[in-house]
């Protein structure tokens, strides 16, 4: 994949800016801004995967969402496809979001309880009238099967299903759109390991097949290290240090990075463990 | 060196029904002034195990079986009363969500001083140089007792948490999960501190964690769990580098390594049942 790394890039972002303004002080009587991004610039090439790492309260949360336009920029603009989506009136942007979707980190938060699997799969395609109904069907019945459920589970509800289970149904639903970018948010933080493994492998055998980029957020130093092409290190609202993820590992050139890689738990013991 | 707790056989199912075993016939040893992690994914019955040991079940789940000796006498032979005086003085005990474990209208100061009124009748003076020296102990500044715990950052309250756990010198402390919701830096200075406290106050700490970064880290021994049984269990560099039952290495296989060197490889339940029934 690191050939890829050649490729043009696919979404831009230039000079974010973001600031919150939080209640503050006992009582919540005072007021403070909090700059949650500030002069953020990134780049995601095609056909690749760029991590965003940091600690909680970093912005990389923030960063996904301004990506996505699900929240409002002070300033800066992202270019998707040459495109400055800031920009665009509403209609168009909606449009647009059928090539940029997002998989959620909570697989029991961000799944309609009250809707069938087979209609939250089938939903983006109804809403960008893609096909038919007997084409959206058949669309989200491949999508199910690739994920690994069957054709029985469109039937069934949320609840029926195990943590590992609903984020695939959550890969599905993104994936079902076609989609050319797909923003990632902790996306296996709530699972088990080898339920982990399990996702981070579909995640990137979906990748080369659909030839799909990934903006993946994460606070997991060693999932990022598996997953990712490039690495950005938030702290703070700012960009501490980005560029290839083998890099950045072998030979962090900032304090913080170096704390941060430094932290890992059992990184000598199980570097060891897997000879 | 000597034996601290002593686990016999614990089968723990629901009340009501009996023949599903949460844990199933579970053994082990920790001694004084050593870790014994227990490892396991969710719903492997690590956390029900240490419950057991506190006597804290829930109504809805009841111990079958199973004896747990604490420094020579069985824990399971005493009434509440009783349980009551090893509870926090010395047991000590640290939970995963320390923003939940602590009451938010009351000081951190008169939270750690509780237990050390309760158990050890401080008052007054000595009280407040007791909380004091436990905040420093902990490695935040004695001027914060009069905080709340919402002025605290994540890390300082689980700080605050391991002040009063360990505030009536506990021979042993039970820790289930307690980095699991802290940032990845300050997850390991917590364990480097219940490290340090641990050698210093010879404690014995029962660790309970999903993370075998974490077990790298912090274990003398470990105990593999797998549905409610012990799969495996042995020093800790035994177990990380020449695991010996089918579950553990494939347990390890999926476990990212920081290097990326390791192809990720999920664990095939179906092949691992089948090895179960052979």
């Amino acid at each position: 994949m690191s050939a890829m790394s050649q490729a043009e890039a696919i979404l831009t972002a230039r000079h974010l800016n973001k600031t919150y303004s939080q209640r503050s002080g006992r009582f919540g009587f005072g007021h403070s801004q909090i700059k949650a991004l500030d002069d953020v610039s990134v780049s995601l090439h095609a056909g690749s995967t760029l991590a965003v790492v940091g600690e909680s309260g970093s912005g990389k949360s923030t960063l996904a969402r301004c990506l996505l336009q699900l929240q409002p920029l002070d300033s800066g603009e992202v270019l998707f496809q040459g495109r400055d989506l800031a920009a665009l009136p509403a209609s168009e942007l909606r449009a647009e979001r059928r090539h940029i979707q997002m998989v959620f980190q909570d697989p029991f938060a961000s799944l309609n309880p009250r809707m069938k699997v087979g209609d939250i799969v089938g939903e983006g395609l109804l809403i960008h009238q893609l096909g038919d109904a007997i084409e959206q069907r058949q669309k989200v019945l491949q999508m199910l099967k690739r994920v690994g459920l069957t054709e029985a589970d469109m039937q069934k509800y949320p609840h029926e299903f195990s943590g590992g289970q609903r984020q695939r149904i959550g890969i599905a639903r993104a994936l079902v759109l076609e989609p050319k970018v797909v923003v990632c948010d902790e996306p296996v933080s709530a699972l088990d390991v080898s339920i982990q493994a399990q996702i981070l492998l579909l995640l990137k055998e979906l990748q080369q097949e659909m030839h799909l980029s990934y903006i993946f957020i994460s606070h997991d130093l060693r999932v990022v290290r598996h997953i990712a092409d490039e690495v950005v290190v938030m702290h703070q609202g700012k960009i501490v240090e980005q560029g290839k993820v083998d890099d950045i590992y072998a030979a962090p050139t900032q304090e913080y990075t170096r704390n941060l890689l430094n932290s890992i738990p059992g990184r000598k013991a199980m570097a060891v463990a897997t000879h | 060196m000597t034996e601290l707790l002593r686990m016999e056989g614990l089968t723990v199912a629901p009340a009501a029904s009996p023949s599903v075993l949460l844990v199933n016939d579970v053994s082990f040893t920790l001694d004084s002034g050593k870790t014994t992690c227990i490892v396991g994914e969710s719903g492997s019955g690590k956390s029900l195990t240490a419950l057991s040991v506190m006597g804290l079940l829930s109504r809805q789940l009841k111990r079958l079986h199973g004896k747990v000796i604490f420094q020579g006498q069985d824990l399971t032979t005493l009434n509440n009363e009783q349980m009551r005086d090893i509870r926090g003085k010395r047991i000590g005990m640290i939970f995963q969500e320390p923003m939940t474990s602590l009451n938010p209208v009351l000081t951190v100061g008169y939270q750690i001083g509780e237990s050390l009124t309760v158990h050890l009748g401080l008052k007054g003076q000595a009280l407040k140089a007791r909380i004091a020296g436990l905040l420093e102990q902990v490695g935040i500044p004695a001027g914060r007792a009069n905080s709340y715990p919402d002025e605290l950052s994540g890390g300082q309250r689980q700080r605050v948490m391991i002040a009063m756990s360990i505030a009536c010198e506990p021979a042993m402390l039970i820790a289930d999960e307690p980095t699991t919701a802290l940032d990845v830096t300050v997850q390991a200075q917590i364990l480097k501190l219940l490290d340090e406290l641990k050698s210093r106050m010879n404690m014995g700490m029962l660790f309970i964690t999903h993370d075998f970064g974490v077990v790298a880290d912090i274990a003398d021994n470990v105990v593999v769990m797998f549905r409610g049984q012990i799969v495996e269990s042995g020093p800790v560099a035994d177990v990380l580098h020449k695991p010996q039952h089918p579950y553990t290495q494939a347990l390890l296989a999926c476990v990212p390594d920081a290097e990326g060197k390791k192809p990720l490889k999920p664990i095939d339940y179906a092949w691992l049942n089948e090895e179960r029934a052979a």
